[in-house]
This record gives structure tokens, C-alpha cells and sequence, in this order.
């Protein structure tokens, strides 16, 4: 039995991404955003030859609690140390949000290959669910964020038996075509404040209310920062139960069903089933992101939902390793932070993914991440027999 | 004598103007090995295909321990205790041999959401449970092979796709065992050595009870109770081996008209 992979690559690689994402974020000008992405191009290719990368890879993967709790106090540390520039902040917090939401698409597509190309729907569902409890009703404004969640699965629901009943491409188009139908019917409904949008009011919870900056002492936050903390409370309970998911006989259930429908029927799995449990639970990721997202954004519209920002969510997982959760987190980081950040691609930004996804298909199809093995139990495994 | 195990009657499996199955009488006893042979195209596989829920029947009934399962879906045929293999490998590739027998193992793992996302301590007991079965019936094959449980089942040449996925078969105990093919693609020696294995398994468990399609003669002499010749979809032949052999319909049906 080798030794157990010591925990310093891991903290390392979670304190070096933290430092390089203060960087990245808080650079000004254009020049020092291309030399960071310079050096990140030059610095990672050696990283693999050198074999640090795979020593990153084992550690983190024998020591996951050291890892998540590195990777929470890394965020944490980033928005600390820029707690006063707004846009670096919501940038943290729209890029957790997405992750929350491809994570779902994860656990639909990466899981149990039911494709969703309406991901960006399910967000919006999550959102003008945020809009609706809080203007129409008197439901305490915490809620949103479960109800979100509820209203985007039962939606979702509808869509069930045509998924069910179509394979490939017809289901692609079926969840297209619904996508397309959402942003359709959100501009002809008045209620739901037409073309023009509608305002979301923010979350308070105990006379805390989250859209106001943060003051302790000499400490002012942004006023994003509570979202932020939200959005990363969120992002790590949907993390922790989509990994607990995979190493689960549902996960492997879910990819049975996956790479063969026919032998999985022959022993016992009901396919319909499963299919339904990841797509309910996909949504319903993606409608609890899209209820927080609604009150970061404080104000939304049909526009905010396009088949482009669905394509967005699928080109994160197809970017970070389909089915892989971390690969998810590294491409919704890249794709949110990015285009904002580089503003020569910001036109370009589909083509710029287009040609990504392209060259990632082409070259490397199991994503820049390619998802392990199962491994039941991490780290437990030097005290089984 | 007891009722067959599974009874197949008046069988009939028609795909549009085809006759894939022609009313066909088939017994299977508690115990036997039944060898299922015939030209290419006579129906032996769409037989599988039926019993396993995968086709529906057009006509006739099948019954298995006593119950009947006609028209039953796949999954409804795997409780019952019919697990089958395929005859071109259908194994998940991208994910571990180990991964690969439990999902044959369905109907014996608990699939309770609470179970596998909170009560970690219980799944690990049932995973170490299931981890030692699985390695001692893999190691019944070849004990080369349980020290690869957890390798992509991409990464194992033909023959242990083939032993991974009786294994995959036989790891719920099933009662009956559908072999379509087994040794298709090898070698005389590799088709030797897993028939010597599936001798070997079945010694262990007592009643199982197979039925195997296969088209190497000597295989069929050897390990079958039995045989039942198809030929067009119509039975012409069932009998021992030496009876079936003696046949000048089966010796027609492979030689054509002397």
C-alpha cells in the first residue's frame, strides 16, 4: 500500500488558486489581465510535465476535507481582501451561482445523460419565483431561495414525459424549444412585468437585509457581500450533496442508465425513474440558484434568460469534464469571470466558447477535468481491508 | 417431475411480415443446462430477448417458477430471477469493474436516499459487504482478476469483459442464467478456460439453473444437460446432444439438403 498523499499539495494548490483569483480580479488594466492568463497558459502545461498536477490530483483526493475547508477559507480570504469593490464581488457571486446551476446540469447530463438546453430557464424560473414571493406575497423573503428551487422541479415536471419519451437530438430540441417558449411567455405576462422586467426585493432574514453594505467596526462590505456569503453557503451544501450523490448507488444507477439503457433495464433499473430524479433534482439546483441570483441582480427581465445563456450553462460542463464536480466549479469560474475581465473578447465571448468547446471536443472530449473513477469513500480507504 | 423452472408456449414473435419466433415450446428444469443452438438468424437471441422482457410476445405465454411473465418488462423479469449477458459485450465502460457487477446487483442494494446521502457509516458497511462478494465471485474466475476491481472495465481485454459480466450476472443470484454467446470473438483455449469457469461457478451455487446460446459444437457437447435447436424461428430439434446430433433435420438445418 503507498502512502497516504501528504495534505500540503492540496492546501497549496486551494492558497495559490485563492492568491491567483485575488489577482485576477482586482487587476485594472487590460495589460495585467493578459499577463495573468499569460502566465496561468505558461504556468499549468508545466505544472502537468513536472508532474505537480498529479500530485495536486492525489492529494486533494485522499485529503477532500482538508481541500473543501482550504477551498471555502480561499474564497472567503478573496472576498475579504476585496470586499469593497462591488463588481469583483458580485463577479464571485454570479460565478458560484452558475456553478450551483451546472452543477445540476451535472447531475442531469454528466449523471444520468438526460440534456437539458434550458438550463437558463430553470435560473429564471428560480428568479422570477424570487420576484413573485416577494412582491405578491407575504411569505418571509428567506423562502425564495427553497421556493425557487420547488416551483423550477415542478415546472420541470412538465417537461418530463416528452423528455421521457424522446432520445439524442429530439430531446435536445424539446428542451430547446421550451426554453424558447419560457422567454416567450415571460414577455407577454404582465404580471410578470412583460419585455420590461421586474424588480426583486432582497432577502431579509432577522431585520438583516442583504442588499445593504455590511458594517462591523471599521468593516464595510459591498453591498453584494451577503449574497456572496449566501451564494457560497449554497454552492457548498449543492457540492457536498452532489458528491455524496455520485458515490451513492444512485450515482452509479444514474450512470448505468447513462451508458446503457437496455442492460440497466435487464438488471432491475427503472429507467423513467431515474431520469425523473436527476432531472427534478437538476432543476431544482438550478431554480435555487436562479432565486438568489434574482435578488443579487435585484432587477430582471426576459433577456436575462436566453437560449444563449443556456448554451453558457452547457458549454461549463462540456469545458470542465462532464460529470466531474470541481471541473464544473474551474469552468463556471472561467466563463462568468473572464469575458468581464478581458474586454476585447466581451463581443466575441460566443465565438469564443464556440471555438472552445470545439477544440475541447476535438482534443481533450472528456473536458479539461476528465471525471475519476468512483471512489465510494474517499479517504477511508487504507482502513478497508 | 416438478414444473419446468421456465415454460415457454406457443411462442410467437413477429416483427412485421417477419416470424422472428414460431410457436415455440421451450422447458427449462430447475438444474439443467440447456444448450439453445442453431444457424444464424433462427431466433435465438430474439428467444432471449422475449423471456427477458425486452420484446414483447405476439402470441403465447411464458412462465417462470410457476408465475407467469408474459409481456413482464425487464426490470419485472431481473426480480423474478432471470439475469442474462448479451451477446456483443454491453458493459458501462467508462467506470470501474467493481461499479460494473453492482449494477447487476440492483435488486440488493438499498437505494434509499437518506440511506445513501446521510447514514454514511451504514453504506459503507453494506459497500464492504458488497466489495468482499464481489471479489470472491470474480475470484472463482480468475483471482488475477478481483485485484482489478477497481480498474476502468475499458482497460480489461475481451475475455474478462466477458467473465466481468457473468459475474455481473450472477452476483444477485439469480435462478436462472441467459448466456447469449459467451464465447464469441475467442479463442478455443479462452472459450475453454470460461466454460471451465462457469462449470466451476455453477458447482458452487447450487440450482442454478443456464441456458446457452452458443455455436461451438464441442462447447455445447460438453457442458450441456440438453439442447434445443431453432432453425427460421421454428423448433426442429430437442434432445441430448448425441440425439440432436443424430438429427437429419439439425444436420440439414447447418448443412443444407445433401
Amino acid at each position: 500500500m503507498r502512502p497516504a498523499p501528504s495534505r500540503l499539495p492540496a492546501i497549496a494548490c486551494a492558497a495559490i488558486a485563492t492568491l491567483y483569483g485575488i489577482a485576477f480580479l482586482g487587476a485594472e488594466s487590460q495589460l495585467a489581465v493578459g499577463a495573468l492568463l499569460a502566465l496561468a497558459a505558461a504556468a499549468i502545461p508545466l505544472a502537468a510535465r513536472t508532474g505537480a498536477l498529479d500530485k495536486v490530483r492525489d492529494s486533494i483526493g485522499a485529503n477532500q476535507k482538508t481541500f473543501d475547508g482550504a477551498a471555502i477559507a480561499g474564497v472567503l480570504a478573496a472576498a475579504i481582501f476585496l470586499h469593497q469593490e462591488h463588481f469583483a464581488i458580485l463577479m464571485m457571486t454570479t460565478a458560484m451561482l452558475l456553478m450551483v446551476a451546472a452543477l445540476g446540469l451535472t447531475v442531469q447530463f454528466g449523471f444520468a445523460g438526460v440534456v437539458n438546453f434550458a438550463g437558463a430557464a430553470f435560473l429564471g424560473i428560480g428568479c422570477y419565483t424570487a420576484a413573485v414571493v416577494t412582491k405578491y406575497t407575504a411569505l418571509p423573503s428567506w423562502l425564495t431561495l427553497p421556493a425557487g428551487g420547488l416551483v423550477a422541479a415542478l415546472i420541470g415536471s412538465i417537461l418530463i414525459l416528452p423528455v421521457l419519451r424522446t432520445r439524442g437530438h429530439y430531446a435536445a430540441l424539446v428542451t430547446i424549444a421550451f426554453g424558447i417558449l419560457f422567454k416567450t411567455f415571460l414577455e407577454v405576462n404582465d404580471t410578470l412585468g412583460g419585455p420590461q422586467g421586474i424588480q426583486v426585493k432582497p432577502i431579509v432574514l432577522l431585520g438583516w437585509n442583504f442588499s445593504r453594505p455590511i458594517r462591523i467596526g471599521d468593516f464595510v462590505a459591498s453591498f453584494y457581500f451577503s449574497y456572496l456569503l449566501l451564494a457560497l453557503a449554497l454552492l457548498a451544501v449543492s457540492l457536498a450533496f452532489v458528491r455524496r450523490l455520485e458515490r451513492s448507488w444512485i450515482g452509479l444507477s444514474l450512470d448505468a442508465i447513462r451508458l446503457d439503457e437496455v442492460a440497466s433495464a435487464c438488471y432491475g433499473l427503472d429507467v423513467a425513474r431515474w431520469k425523473v430524479l436527476a432531472f427534478t433534482l437538476g432543476n431544482f439546483l438550478a431554480g435555487c440558484a436562479g432565486a438568489v441570483y434574482g435578488h443579487v441582480l435585484g432587477f430582471i427581465a426576459p433577456n436575462n434568460f436566453t437560449f444563449g445563456d443556456s448554451l453558457i450553462l452547457v458549454s461549463i460542463i462540456l469545458l470542465g469534464g462532464i460529470g466531474n464536480v470541481w471541473g464544473v466549479t474551474v469552468a463556471a469560474a472561467f466563463v462568468v469571470i473572464l469575458p468581464e475581465k478581458l474586454q476585447i473578447i466581451q463581443e466575441y465571448r460566443f465565438a469564443l466558447y464556440a471555438l472552445l468547446v470545439i477544440f475541447i471536443l476535438l482534443y481533450r472530449p472528456e473536458g479539461l477535468l476528465p471525471r475519476p473513477l468512483r471512489d465510494y469513500l474517499p479517504g477511508r480507504k487504507a482502513s478497508a481491508p | 417431475m416438478s414444473a419446468p423452472l421456465l415454460a415457454c408456449a406457443g411462442l410467437t414473435c413477429r416483427f412485421g411480415g417477419l416470424v422472428a419466433l414460431d410457436r415455440i415450446d421451450f422447458a427449462v428444469n430447475e438444474g439443467e443446462i440447456v444448450g439453445l443452438i442453431g444457424p444464424n438468424g433462427s431466433g435465438k437471441t430474439t428467444l432471449f430477448n422475449v423471456v427477458t422482457g425486452i420484446y414483447a410476445a405476439s402470441e403465447g405465454t411464458i412462465a417462470f417458477a410457476g408465475a407467469d411473465i408474459t409481456g413482464a418488462p425487464p426490470q419485472a423479469v431481473y426480480w423474478a430471477g432471470v439475469a442474462r449477458t448479451f451477446q456483443r459485450s454491453r458493459m458501462c465502460l467508462p467506470l470501474s469493474v467493481f461499479d460494473n457487477i453492482m449494477v447487476g446487483n440492483h435488486k440488493r442494494l438499498n437505494h434509499g436516499f437518506v440511506f445513501n446521502l446521510l447514514r454514511r457509516d451504514a453504506f459503507a458497511a453494506e459497500l464492504r459487504r458488497n466489495r468482499s462478494e464481489a471479489a470472491e465471485l470474480v475470484t472463482i474466475f480468475s483471482p488475477r482478476l478481483a485485484a482489478l476491481l477497481e480498474e476502468p472495465a475499458a482497460r480489461l481485454p475481451m475475455i474478462d469483459r466477458r467473465r466481468i459480466e457473468i459475474c455481473r450476472a450472477l452476483i444477485s443470484r439469480p435462478r436462472l442464467l441467459l448466456l447469449d454467446e459467451p464465447s464469441a470473438g475467442m479463442t478455443h483455449e479462452e472459450t475453454r478456460d470460461l466454460m471451465d469457469d462457469i462449470l466451476a461457478v455453477r458447482a458452487r451455487m447450487a440450482g442454478l439453473t443456464i441456458v446457452i446460446i452458443e455455436h461451438e459444437m464441442g462447447v455445447i457437447e460438453r457442458v450441456t444437460d440438453r439442447c434445443v435447436v431453432l432453425n427460421y424461428g421454428r423448433k426442429i430439434s430437442e434432445g441430448t446432444f448425441a440425439q440432436i446430433a443424430a438429427d437429419p433435420q439439425v444436420q440439414e438445418a447447418y448443412l443444407g439438403v445433401a
